[in-house]
């Protein structure tokens, strides 16, 4: 079917819209006032409409246009924002997410819509009139002071006003990133003055056609048509940001000509405002193409390719020891460096993707709760490889639900506490050397030591003794582990027992690491800290007899050499104490099976890895270095091979299989 | 199959001790010499390890260990060839690789009980060509890959 083609795009659009739609609904939540909010979910839901409507999925089309109905009746100052009405509003789009999701994984995108379409219908058409009467009369507050009328166009207008035609003050705001405005704006003049006729404009015609302006541009029209169907019709011409229309009098006009000088300065804060907004806007529309990731995809292994061969050009440089040729080869090395972080940064997607969806999530939590949160994001630009982003969303979910649930106080508890009854959850993400960090930050009750320690000797995850020696970040890493619940009742949220150790595992598998603080009373912080990428990564390469394996640096803590007679044994198990603490031994020539053909030194070659708390001591038999290598899996055939986790390929173009360090530590 | 349609199956023929074993051309990626071999450790035992071939990592099978041969050591004949199976790389370790032979599709005879004294289910046929006998193997059977797709279904 010819419509497949733009399937793929309908969904990624419509995706766009509707997270647009829950952004805005949600600052429309907080700002019920501020019509220019109002004015972008009317335009997300516009287009959706539009959109839904050409590829044919009526329910979707039938509820957006409700929601618009009702949106414009909002617009236009015909209703009165409630809550309530927002919930039904959110509820609306919450189904038209549902929609679309159904059309992405193949479905017909059908829904029962008909009662939300019949409550927004009741909304539109039961309190508009009410509310219409007033809103004129609110009305002739006009600036226009950017407008400098002469005698002859404020007899027209005079006239026109005489006659019974309706004098508007037109402000037209084009797209920041339009890129033909005197074509717009000529679209703009030509549906105007098929309506009526304009008087004047300001800058005139000819600046404008010379695109002497910067967005806006102001438009003084006579007509008889109401001014919804001139904002209508204005914003169907393309790439138009926005359009206010005023009732113009003369008499206020003169009034304010005459008041003079106090306009005038208010008439620059205003535009140092416009300024500030638009500042904003530039940053969200940078230039972008859309590429398949499955483009960026090839693009990676052929980079990847090129580093093995970097790797073996500087080996055959080494060899040589030509001066030439070593140059070049490090010249090479630089250039490949820096194409390096380039592709790399290809692949990174910002956080926002993940973060977009909290907002909604926590505002239907705290209610559902009967909570009062303000979610604050921070750093949502903070970028991270693709692969990376599409596996941190459900542990941060978990996180953030964890937060709302066992963190933050009801209201109640609050009140008494003498807190703010709101709570407060932050989460910040940013960059810091290879690593992005995301830290999840509440102001609630914090993690209570005691209960912990109970709870985790109750359940044998520790004894007595230890408890009494552990500091609080390892008691507080304990809520990780599994069979751990702190709830002491079991919510729908969270505190099903599985949780917080999935948590764990899932970032630790990306290479990451979580840390608990908190304060008990003042709230607690669940600190992620994720590598940039899992593609290219820094290992260890160790030798075992004759052969070469590579150790993950993000599971290192450190390395050592041994004396023989250091070595204890307990229960039949080689140990070592190593700095105070008794870490279990592995020789990787018995689990790997390596041939023997080296003779046994009196020093063992150690590297001390560690899982979460725990840690071990792999025994070697030489340390080759540090080195950056392409992660390469092992293919179809050879799966689920004990404690290897991939393979590279080194710089002389062997195979050096990774250490998957966490199935060596029990 | 495929190959019943057209009348002459291309395959290359390569040695193992003193029979002659075929596989068709379409599944040959391209014939290498021996190279180095990483071990991979705990697989099956006539799994040899893993080679670098033009940067991917290409899992080596040792066909003698797998068809039940003694293994010999390398010399200058020992090739490994790569195979493409479903998307798959492998590469097969055999004494020789001889020749390219068109095979006539109605010459191919089934395996006769002499050979396949006990359960051999690799093989497809055995042609005679002139004084020659070749034995056409089913990669699919020889490198397990039935067995691979049990466990995946398994474990899905």
């Amino acid at each position: 079917m010819e419509i497949d083609q733009y399937l793929g795009v309908f969904i990624e659009e419509s995706k766009e819209h509707l997270q647009a739609l829950n952004q805005n609904l949600l600052e429309l939540e907080k700002q019920p006032e501020d019509i220019g909010v109002v004015n972008e979910i009317f335009r997300s839901a516009h287009t959706l409409k539009g959109m839904s409507a050409t590829m044919g999925y009526q329910d979707l089309a039938n509820l957006t246009h409700q929601m618009e109905n009702v949106l414009d009746a909002i617009r236009n100052h015909q209703i009165k924002i409630n809550p309530d009405i927002l919930d039904i509003v959110f509820d609306a789009v919450d189904s038209l997410e549902e929609m679309v999701l159904d059309i992405e994984s193949g479905g017909a995108g059908t829904k029962e819509v008909s009662e939300l379409v019949s409550q927004l219908a009741a909304i539109e058409s039961g309190e508009a009139p009410l509310q219409a009467a007033a809103a004129v009369a609110e009305e002739p507050v006009s600036d226009t002071s950017g407008l400098i009328l002469d005698e002859f166009e404020l007899a027209v207008l005079r006239e026109s006003e005489e006659k019974g035609f309706q004098n508007f003050y037109t402000k037209v705001t084009l797209r920041e990133d339009c890129m033909l405005k005197a074509a717009r704006v000529y679209m703009v003049f030509e549906v105007l003055e098929s309506l009526g006729e304009v008087v004047k404009s300001n800058p005139d015609v000819s600046q404008l056609e010379d695109e002497a302006f910067d967005l806006t541009f102001e438009v003084l029209l006579v007509t008889q048509e109401p001014k919804e169907v001139i904002e209508e019709k204005v914003l169907k011409v393309s790439e138009i940001d926005a359009v206010s229309i005023q009732n113009f009098f003369i008499d206020t006009y003169k009034h304010v000509q005459d008041e003079g000088q106090e306009e005038v300065t208010a008439s620059v804060d205003e535009e140092k405002i416009e300024e500030t907004t638009i500042e904003k806007k530039a940053q969200q529309s940078n230039k972008t193409i859309r590429v398949n990731i499955e483009r960026l995809d090839i693009l990676m292994n052929l980079f990847e390719e090129l580093v093995i061969d970097r790797g073996r050009l500087e080996q055959i440089a080494d060899d040589v020891k030509h001066p030439e040729l070593h140059e070049t080869v490090e010249r090479m090395a630089r250039i490949s460096g820096d194409l390096q972080s380039i592709v790399l940064t290809m692949r990174m997607v910002s956080i926002d993707q993940v973060f977009n969806r909290f907002p909604r999530m926590v505002r239907q939590l705290a209610k559902d709760l009967g909570k009062k949160i303000d979610l604050q994001i921070e750093g949502a630009e903070t970028e991270l490889d693709r692969t990376v982003i599409d596996e941190i969303g459900d542990p941060l979910v978990h996180l953030i639900r964890n937060s709302l649930d066992h963190g933050v106080e009801t209201p109640e508890v609050r009140r008494e506490l003498g807190k703010p009854e709101t709570g407060t959850i932050k989460l910040k993400a940013y960059h810091s050397g290879n690593h992005v960090f995301i830290d999840i930050t509440d102001d609630g009750a914090g993690i209570n030591r005691k209960k912990v320690t109970e709870k985790a000797i109750k359940n044998g995850l520790i004894t007595k003794e230890q408890a009494a020696i552990m500091n609080d970040n390892q008691v507080f890493s304990l809520i990780m582990q599994s069979g751990f619940s702190t709830a002491d009742t079991i919510s729908d949220i969270s505190g099903r027992g599985v949780g917080l150790d999935v948590v764990r595992n899932t970032i630790e598998s990306l290479g990451g690491t979580i840390t608990i603080n908190s304060e008990e009373g003042k709230g607690s912080i669940f600190s992620i800290e994720l590598p940039l990428t899992l593609s290219i990564i820094s290992v260890l390469l160790v030798e075992i007899q004759n052969e070469k394996y590579a150790v993950p640096l993000s599971s290192i803590i450190e390395t050592a050499i041994i004396p023989k007679s250091d070595i204890m044994h307990v229960h039949n198990q080689a140990v070592i104490d190593f700095r105070g603490r008794v870490v279990p031994l592995v020789s990787l020539k018995e689990v790997f099976q390596v041939p023997e053909v080296k003779e046994e030194t009196d020093y063992y070659s150690v590297v001390i890895i560690k899982k979460g708390d725990k840690s071990a001591g792999l025994i070697v038999d030489g340390f080759i270095g540090q080195q950056e290598i392409v992660l390469k899996s092992l293919g179809n055939y050879l799966t689920e091979i004990f404690a290897i986790s991939g393979a590279t390929i080194l710089g002389d173009g062997q195979v050096a299989l990774i250490i998957d360090s966490n199935a060596l530590i029990k | 199959m495929a190959e019943e349609i057209v009348q002459d199956v291309k395959v290359i023929v390569f040695q193992l001790k003193n029979e002659e074993y075929a596989v068709p051309v379409t599944q040959v990626g391209s014939i290498e010499k021996m190279e180095h071999i990483t071990r991979v450790p705990n697989t099956e035992s006539f799994i040899k390890g893993v080679i670098n071939m033009r940067g991917v990592v290409t899992p080596i099978v040792d066909l003698r260990s797998r068809l039940g041969l003694e293994e010999t050591p390398v010399d200058e004949n020992t090739r490994i060839i790569i195979v493409d199976l479903d998307d798959t790389s492998m590469g097969l370790i055999v004494d020789a690789a001889n020749d390219v032979v068109d095979i006539p599709v109605d010459k191919i005879e089934e395996a006769p009980q002499v050979i396949g004294a006990i359960n051999v289910d690799y093989i497809d046929g055995v042609v005679k060509l002139e004084d020659r006998l070749v034995i056409l193997l089913d990669l699919r059977k020889v490198l397990k890959f039935h067995e691979i797709e049990a466990i995946k279904s398994i474990e899905s």
